[in-house]
């Protein structure tokens, strides 16, 4: 169990390095090592992936450079992997994969995502995620078949799925004289803009997302009210083949024959197709979701700006 | 080649910050391999990593094998870096370094010798690079070494000054809540309308002390700086003029669509639990 998480200032700087030099598709970008502590999770090093390499280099890579970290008295024990997400946007069944192989391998590991868009503009954003055991018990049983009767079953809502778990940054006495350093030699940033009042392009590009998701969601919704209305549509020819045998059946009754078998042939009337998936659409759920709480907080400190801007033009007339 | 000036990333010094604090018992400083690139005669280092190395009164001892496959692994992640140099922690450079500093002429043409002042001696952490050159008398074979200090300035990427403002800040908060700073310092990370407070105390600061400034000028208690008094005035000419109704328009319509989108995302996550609801409490579905 993890409860919280301890990220030392060099993993934050490198994972912020890597994920600006990557321009790359959004997809895992490489590993942290760390240890755990008892129900604190140490993350003190991470390590990136090469690009463009298939699995079996992949596996290779990670055992040499693994026994290059002994060397050199590096933790060498996995404990999670990170990837740079644009506004949050990785609630995918890619991520729900990754994240399912690494936590069945090793308990401990948990899902970084950083958002650099975020970060660049003021605001370091990195979270922490990792999955429920009730998601991971229901998922690793039947990944095939996620219908509406094994969620009712597992009691697994959207919400419920991941867990976000706190992260604190861990500065050693050293790397503080040393940033403490950096920041006297150069207090003023040139390039990065703390106060910028112009977020509309930011608020567009967050709503854009969430449009395409909550599409995503419709989607899934409709598939399933189809799939009620092939049901009840069965149900209902069912019934009526029944009760047509049953009148039929009476009929002969009076007539004196011999009846017939009172469950008619139900083959002959189309069965409906198997129950949608669910999974698909709960991920779309959590995702808009979370669009939704960073547009909150965006909006919200958008507003304290505009309203600073507005004080300081009042007190100069 | 000569170089006339390097630049650092932080993420370099961290690193190497890290590999002094993980180095062996007996070790006294840590030596490792810079990685960069070079821009005609500019040096940008982006990353290192630590060489274990042996060292003593009268030998020294790199595994040069280590840092070849090292090399190897970064170039796989990163293509674009070449080696431009190593780096030493402590402030001393000795015969050894110059050793070092002969196996890395190999790897490279040039290679900077960067060094940083892990046992802070008088106060501060120094980080200097230099660059090393033969000297020697005319007609003798047996040249001598002389490391030759060059400029060296630290440039961050975006995502970089961030964080290093962010960590900065929490240690300061933590120090001003008087509860001193611990051994080993755990920050929480701050929230968006943190970065916001934060941002404006500190303009409020860098206001207030111009404006101090200006008084004690016009007062006549400090001599007067035209240099200073120019870029002050660019400083002025930086704000826009603005009919009042403009700007308060702009502001306006500003507020009404941050708050229009607030709204939204309200609805639209009340929707979503909604739509979670309707469909856990759908009939069975039996087929």
């Amino acid at each position: 169990m993890v409860k919280s998480i301890q990220l030392e200032a060099l993993v934050a700087m490198k994972i912020g390095k890597f994920c600006e030099e990557d321009s790359g598709p959004e997809m895992v970008v490489g590993i942290l090592l760390g240890m755990e502590d008892g129900d604190r999770l140490e993350i003190t090093n991470c390590s990136p992936f090469p690009r463009s390499t298939d699995n079996a280099d992949l596996d290779q890579y990670q055992m040499d450079i693994q026994k290059a970290h002994r060397n050199v008295n590096i933790d060498h024990l996995q404990v999670g992997w990170f990837q740079p997400a644009v506004h949050g946007n990785f609630m995918n069944k890619m991520f729900l994969d990754t994240q399912m192989s690494y936590q069945a391998s090793i308990d401990e590991s948990v899902a970084v995502m950083y958002d650099p868009l975020k970060t660049s503009k003021g605001c370091l954003s990195m979270k922490a995620y990792r999955i429920t055991p009730q998601m991971m018990e229901m998922y690793s049983k039947q990944s095939a078949a996620i219908t509406i009767d094994v969620l009712k079953e597992q009691k697994v809502q959207f919400s419920t799925m991941f867990e976000e778990i706190p992260i604190e940054i861990k500065v050693s006495p050293l790397a503080s004289i040393l940033l403490h350093k950096l920041k006297r030699e150069d207090p003023v940033p040139k390039k990065v803009e703390y106060l910028n009042l112009s977020h509309g392009s930011s608020l567009e590009h967050q709503l854009r997302l969430m449009m395409s998701s909550v599409d995503e969601l419709t989607q899934e919704s409709g598939k399933f009210v189809q799939h009620q209305r092939s049901v009840a549509k069965y149900n209902q020819h069912k019934n009526n083949t029944i009760q047509r045998r049953a009148t039929e059946n009476a009929a002969r009754q009076t007539r004196g024959e011999p009846p017939l078998p009172t469950e008619p042939d139900l083959s002959k009337i189309p069965r409906p197709s198997a129950p949608p998936q669910r999974i698909e659409a709960l991920l779309a759920s959590q995702q808009v979701n979370q669009y939704c709480q960073q547009i909150k907080d965006f909006a919200g400190q958008g507003l304290g700006r505009v309203f600073m801007a507005e004080a300081m033009e009042n007190n100069e007339i | 080649m000569d170089f006339l000036s390097v630049k650092v990333h932080p993420t370099v010094l961290l690193t190497m910050v890290d590999s002094y604090e993980r180095r062996k018992e007996d070790a006294r400083r840590v030596i490792g391999t810079l990685l960069g690139n070079i821009a005609g005669n500019e040096v940008t280092i982006t990353s290192c990593f630590c060489v274990p190395h042996n060292e003593s009164r009268d030998e020294v001892a790199v595994d040069m094998e280590f840092a070849r496959t090292m090399t190897d692994f970064h170039l796989k992640t990163n293509p674009n870096e070449v080696i431009v140099g190593w780096y030493a922690t402590g402030m001393e450079i000795s015969a050894h370094s110059v050793l070092i500093h002969e196996y890395y002429c190999r790897e490279t043409k040039n290679p900077i010798h960067l060094v940083m002042d892990t046992d802070v001696q008088a106060g501060d952490m120094d980080i200097k690079c230099y660059i090393a050159s033969s000297i020697g008398m005319p007609g003798e074979t047996k040249k001598g070494t002389l490391f030759q200090p060059i400029e060296t300035e630290v440039v961050y990427y975006d995502s970089e000054r961030v964080i290093v403002d962010t960590i900065n800040s929490g240690i300061t908060k933590l120090q001003e809540t008087g509860k001193g700073v611990p051994r080993e310092t755990l920050l929480k990370l701050q929230t968006d309308y943190d970065t916001v407070i934060e941002s404006t105390s500190s303009l409020l600061y860098h206001v207030n002390f111009v404006s101090s400034y200006v008084d004690r000028v016009v007062k006549g208690e400090i001599p007067k700086d035209s240099k200073v008094g120019r870029k002050l005035m660019d400083l002025m000419k930086l704000v826009p003029y603005m009919e009042e109704k403009e700007f308060s328009a702009m502001l306006n319509n500003n507020l009404n669509d941050t708050l229009m989108v607030r709204y939204l995302a309200e609805a639209v996550k009340a929707h979503v639990v909604l739509n979670e609801k309707l469909v856990n409490t759908a009939v069975p579905v039996v087929a």
